[in-house]
């Protein structure tokens, strides 16, 4: 019978992200409900150099797969691999990143490993059911697994990021054949701007309609920055062509879950909340205060965004220490 | 070099915002359904595509109740030349892994009867919204796939080049043929439907496939064949009443909120 709990960590370009850890931290909490063994498979070109770093975060057994196939992500490569290390550990739940890697392998291993499918949890149940938002995040639902092995995606920043515990535990390489490749990895043009990443930002600074153009979203770069904050935007803002799409937050944008986050002229159309109303705190920086996002905002301040954001930047540095000089 | 282009698409209700009935399930009877929001992108994708290769056919494919083939139409407006409904009583409540079974049998029946170069998805749906169906039915047929495409770079008879949208950049991935793309709404902007594409819409007629057409047993598909099942579905817990910020003036109110971020610890 298909026993514990595997955690599939894929490295990004040879590193392992925060992400890795959360991960491992979800992994945990699914062990103990089961009582099952917490396991980890490191998939990736330097696997086994990053295996170390897995093993020592409270796991009883490592497994990494290495492979010159393996230098970049192509789906079937890496699903043929996180395979073996699932046939090779016997999980009854294999655990993997809601990334675009992580859903595509999780999609390819459960036809692989004829497993239920779970994607994006946020909540792992004392019976080991799970939730997740559908209809946009405007429902939750509790999903069972009808299979024997199931394969689950854990939404980013929701669980608790694993700490080193103790002697690392053991490491075992698992051998795989690629067969002959379908897809052929080109190349990377790695982001050039320091923009922060969206999906896993601790805070998020967005801007809607409001905003009036492509010029008011400077002001708010400008909080983002002092915030350490990624930039969102609404759709109305991205259609209006003010900021790239890849900024946009909603049902047909990105879904973000920060520990703040701040809409600046959004009115909180529910499929702008699709993409944010699991945030920690929100706060609603708007000239109409019975908008809905005013309404559901944690915080909310009514006023002028030209007017208010500026001030609010140069209070926030001016705490910190850094005074803007006048 | 003419293409074999399908696109498969979903009717799904046409609003997010729905309630729970007392037994835990989404209110959704009586809410208008329509084409998934991300499929517009798949479809235009597939009639781009078609249009770039002479010759090119495209054809949208659905699993679902009868009425979901007001998408194939809705598709057929917008460009594609032809619609396949897999449907049937035995195809109700599957999660993705029955669906992708179902959409690589129907696309296996397409195969046979004509080589399928490109297989175009949405990047997700608007109501389960797990964004494995393309994924998924790859990994069914054994062909190659990818994910989060944002753009269609080079396509000919053995393969097609892609960008594809990662958290830190953007990769080039080359496939094999045939392969399985699921989109991005970066990736094109979808256009109106056509006078002339709604004239044969309304003429089309599609072929009908039940499991047992595509060689499914009954209980490989729908909720039987589901690997996973939604037990309850609930409303998210609501939020506290939220705190007002409140000033004289704008100066006093930034100062105030930067205090309650101080506090709770948030900067
Ligand atoms: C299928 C579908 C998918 C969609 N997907 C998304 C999605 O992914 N993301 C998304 O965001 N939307 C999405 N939408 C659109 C959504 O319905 C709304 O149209 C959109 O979110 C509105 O954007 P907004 O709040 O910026 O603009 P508006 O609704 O126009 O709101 C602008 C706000 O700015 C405030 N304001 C104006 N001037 C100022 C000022 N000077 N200072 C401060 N505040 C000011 C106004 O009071 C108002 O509340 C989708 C719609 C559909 C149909």
């Amino acid at each position: 019978m298909a026993n514990g709990i595997l955690v599939v960590v894929i490295p990004s370009r040879g590193t392992l992200s925060p992400s890795s850890y959360e991960l491992l931290g979800a992994g945990k909490v699914l062990a103990d409900a089961l009582k099952q063994p917490l396991l980890a498979a490191v998939v990736g070109g330097n696997a086994a150099a990053l295996a170390g770093d897995v093993a020592s975060r409270g796991v009883a057994k490592a497994f990494t797969v290495e492979h010159a196939s393996l230098k970049d992500f192509t789906e079937e490569a890496y699903a043929k691999a996180a395979a073996a290390a699932a046939e090779k550990s016997g999980a009854a739940r294999v655990i993997l990143p809601s990334t675009i890697a992580g859903r595509a392998l999780a999609a390819r291993l459960a036809v692989h490993l004829k497993a239920g499918l779970a994607t994006d949890v946020t909540e792992i149940l004392s019976d080991g059911r799970v939730r997740r938002g559908y209809y946009g995040g405007n429902l939750i639902a509790e999903v069972e697994f009808k299979t024997p092995v199931g394969v689950l995606t854990v939404a980013p920043m929701t669980f608790p990021r694993a700490e080193t515990a103790g002697a690392a535990a053991p490491v075992e390489a698992v051998a795989f054949d690629p067969g002959a490749p379908k897809t052929e990895f080109v190349s990377f043009q790695g982001e050039t701007s320091r923009e922060i990443d969206l999906g896993a930002a601790e805070k998020v600074v967005a801007g809607g309609f409001g905003l009036g153009s492509a010029e008011g979203f400077k002001p708010l770069f400008d909080l983002a920055h002092a915030l350490g904050a990624a930039v969102g935007a609404s759709r109305r803002a991205v259609d209006s062509g003010w900021i790239p799409y890849k900024h946009q937050v909603g049902l047909t944008g990105r879904t973000v879950r920060p520990k703040l986050y701040v809409a600046i002229g959004i009115s909180g159309q529910i499929q702008h909340l699709a993409g944010m109303a699991s945030s920690g705190t929100i706060i609603a920086i708007n000239t109409d205060k019975d908008c809905p996002l005013m309404q559901m905002a944690s915080i909310s301040v009514q006023g002028e965004y030209a007017e208010l954001l500026p001030l609010i930047t140069n209070e926030i540095k001016a705490r910190k220490g850094h005074a803007v000089p006048a | 070099m003419a293409l074999n282009i399908v696109v498969c698409v979903k009717s799904t209700p046409s609003t997010v915002n729905v309630g729970v009935d007392a037994e835990g399930r989404p209110k959704i009877a009586g809410v208008p359904t329509a084409l998934n929001p991300f499929d517009e992108f798949a479809v235009e994708a597939a009639v781009r595509l078609k249009e770039g290769a002479p010759g090119s056919t495209a054809t949208a494919l659905t699993v679902g109740p009868d009425a979901a083939a007001e998408v194939l139409r809705e598709a057929i407006a917008r460009g594609v030349d032809a619609g396949a409904l897999v449907t049937g009583p035995e195809f109700e409540g599957g999660d993705s892994y029955a669906t992708s079974l179902a959409l690589s049998a129907a696309l296996k029946k397409l195969h046979a009867e004509k080589p399928v170069s490109i297989v175009l998805f949405g990047k997700n749906t608007s109501d389960a919204g797990a964004g494995v169906v393309g994924t998924q039915t790859a990994a069914w047929l054994d062909w190659a796939s990818v994910s989060a495409v944002k753009k269609i770079e080079a396509v000919d008879d053995k393969s097609v080049t892609v960008l594809r949208n990662m958290e830190d950049g953007v990769d080039t991935v080359k496939l094999s043929l045939p392969a399985c793309v699921s989109t991005i709404k970066e990736i094109n902007e979808p256009r109106l439907p056509s006078l002339k594409g709604k004239m044969a819409s309304k003429k089309a007629v599609f072929p009908k496939w039940t499991a047992a057409d595509l060689g499914l047993q009954p209980a490989q598909v729908g909720a039987a064949g589901a690997g996973s099942v939604v037990v309850k579905a609930a409303l998210p817990p609501a939020r506290p009443a939220g705190l007002k910020v409140e000033g004289a003036t704008a100066a006093e109110k930034a100062a105030k909120l930067v205090d309650i971020l101080v506090e709770r610890k948030l900067i």
